[in-house]
């Protein structure tokens, strides 16, 4: 059953070293608070899964956590580059990453497969990309009716996945609104999901039927964290920190630099301190 | 090369208008963040008031005020007449075949309009690594056609490019159909000097239409392989007032916006 828990033992009880991981958010609903918190605890080995790496497998990557990276769009949306895991990449600093890179449709579809309980995911899709030469778990079947030849990835299946979203009930049931992005699948995909929410609300007696609703059954863990998405957004809640994302560029550019940047904002701050830092960027009411 | 700039429009104005042209009222675009978004939003808000601009975020039918920094900006969600999972996007509306044009940026682009984005030398161990291509494999050839959009410059355009991360005509001529690709492909290319169009038969891009006061002699320079121009080459009409106010109105809004944001800016 779901346990409400503070967000250093719902990750301590749910994240361990060398584990496969997912922390997921399309620009959107991204849980930076619980990337913090993986950081703050020091977890090594990791493979991080995610279509949108952005700024927290930046810092992950940029602080030797990672083993392994999945992924679709390896940059700052709108801004460029990621430069702690292009050094990484490049460099092999602080530590060598191992690359596996596909389209969005073949995350997607991934994913999906993974919630299915699939082992694979079929669809249209690599055909003439350069991709399929370079990545092994890109491979291709054949169509049993038509004879199309078709692109085949993997199914995920993460052993933990962490997300950020609007609320839960007091029964442990999650609603997530707004770009609801690969979320769904990536906790349905998971051995294990946390998610951090907003706020707490008694129920959801006055929501309209079709929204997102994660049921409490299929999360282990929720922590409350307001503001745990900055500088990323929540619908209803606050405004994307945009100038972050652009200064992010700034301080990601030089290691010394990003080193203290770390030790300001994640090692020395802690889960509570997310509430004031969007302060600024809540609409008035 | 400032010609443009004392007609009162700069290049890359010239370029974004010039791309916005080419949209209609009745087209369904998903859009690539940049230069592609500002002409899409450009069409929308002069001559194509009905256009359909869907983000892979997955937002359809979306008008924001301002250009989105990211393809996942809130404004996008809150304009749009539906917003789908991501999942679903790229299954049903880009594969299941309802996107009319693709459009998208490149780093490097080569003459059958071959796109990378993922890295500038060998991909194991790359020069440069990019940030790869997102939507873009699947973009290229599951839109009925693709516009491409970039400045011009010798590193950009290049004989060869470094990886295929999204496939145009391949080598040219029918390479597109012998892979089992039965969408168009890309169909129009607009740099900030002219418009180029693929050749019919080998699908090389050709020059169609300078920008005002550009010369042939200038696109050949900033052009990493040998330009075909057309016969009869026109001129691209220059930028009409509404277009240009537009078009910086809107980078304007944009630009206020995204330092609105900034912590510690706003005293």
């Amino acid at each position: 059953m779901v346990k409400f828990l503070p967000l250093t033992e719902a990750v301590a009880e749910n994240l361990h070293d060398g584990d496969t991981v997912a922390f997921e958010g399309f620009t959107h609903l991204i849980p930076t608070a619980a990337a913090h918190e993986a950081i703050r605890q020091g977890f090594r080995d990791l493979t991080l899964i995610r279509m949108t790496p952005d700024l927290i497998y930046d810092q992950m990557i940029g602080m030797g956590m990672a083993r392994k990276v999945v992924f679709s769009y390896v940059g700052n949306p709108g801004v460029g580059l990621l430069r702690r895991a292009r050094d990484a990449i490049e460099n092999g600093f602080p530590r060598a990453v191992e690359v596996e890179e596909h389209s969005h449709a073949g995350m997607a579809n991934a994913y999906e497969a993974g919630a299915a309980g699939l082992p694979c995911a079929v669809f249209r899709g690599y055909r003439g990309a350069g991709l399929a030469s370079v990545n092994p778990n890109i491979r291709s079947v054949t169509c049993p009716f038509t004879g199309e030849v078709l692109a085949a990835v993997p199914a995920i299946r993460p052993d933990v996945t962490f997300i950020h979203a609007q609320k839960a009930d007091r029964k442990g049931n999650v609603l997530v609104e707004g770009i609801i992005g690969i979320q769904k699948e990536a906790v349905l995909a998971a051995k294990r999901a946390v998610v951090t929410v907003e706020e707490v609300v008694d129920n959801f007696d006055d929501l309209h039927p079709n929204l997102t609703v994660l049921p409490s059954w299929t999360i282990a863990a929720i922590s409350i964290v307001p503001g745990g998405s900055h500088p990323s957004y929540t619908h209803g809640y606050y405004e994307r920190d945009n100038a972050a994302y652009l200064e992010w560029d700034e301080i990601a550019a030089d290691r010394d630099r990003f080193q203290a940047w770390i030790q300001k904002n994640v090692i020395e701050s802690s889960a509570d301190d997310f509430a004031s830092r969007v302060e600024h960027l809540r609409k008035a009411a | 090369m400032s010609d443009a700039k004392n007609m009162g429009f700069s290049p890359n104005e010239m370029m974004t208008i010039a791309a916005s042209r080419a949209l209609k009222s009745d087209d369904v675009c998903f859009v690539g963040i940049g230069a592609p978004s500002a002409a899409c939003n450009v069409a929308r808000l002069t001559h194509a008031p009905d256009i359909t601009l869907i983000y892979e975020s997955g937002t359809i039918g979306t008008a924001p005020d301002v250009l989105p920094l990211s393809i996942g900006d809130g404004e996008l969600c809150e304009t749009a007449v539906t917003t789908v999972a991501v999942p679903e996007m790229f299954r049903y509306w880009l594969q299941g075949g309802r996107i009319s044009i693709g459009f998208l940026g490149a780093a490097q682009l080569d003459k059958f309009g071959n796109i990378n984005t993922t890295v500038i030398g060998d991909y194991a161990h790359p020069k440069t690594r990019l940030p790869g291509g997102g939507g873009a494999p699947e973009i290229a050839t599951s839109s009925k056609q693709v516009y491409i959009t970039m400045a011009q410059s010798k590193r950009g355009m290049v004989e060869k490019i470094d990886f295929f991360t999204s496939f145009g005509h391949g080598d040219g001529g029918d390479h597109r159909q012998r892979l089992g690709i039965d969408t168009a492909g890309p169909t129009l290319l607009i740099t900030d000097l002219a418009i180029w169009k693929p050749d019919p038969v080998t699908k090389e891009f050709t020059v169609v239409s300078l920008h005002p006061g550009v010369t042939r002699t200038q696109v050949q320079e900033t052009c990493g392989w040998v330009v075909k121009f057309a016969e009869a080459l026109d001129q691209t009409p220059a930028p009409t007032e509404l277009e240009l106010k537009t078009l910086r109105d809107l980078q304007a809004r944009t630009k206020a916006a995204h330092q609105g944001t900034a912590k510690g800016k706003a005293a």
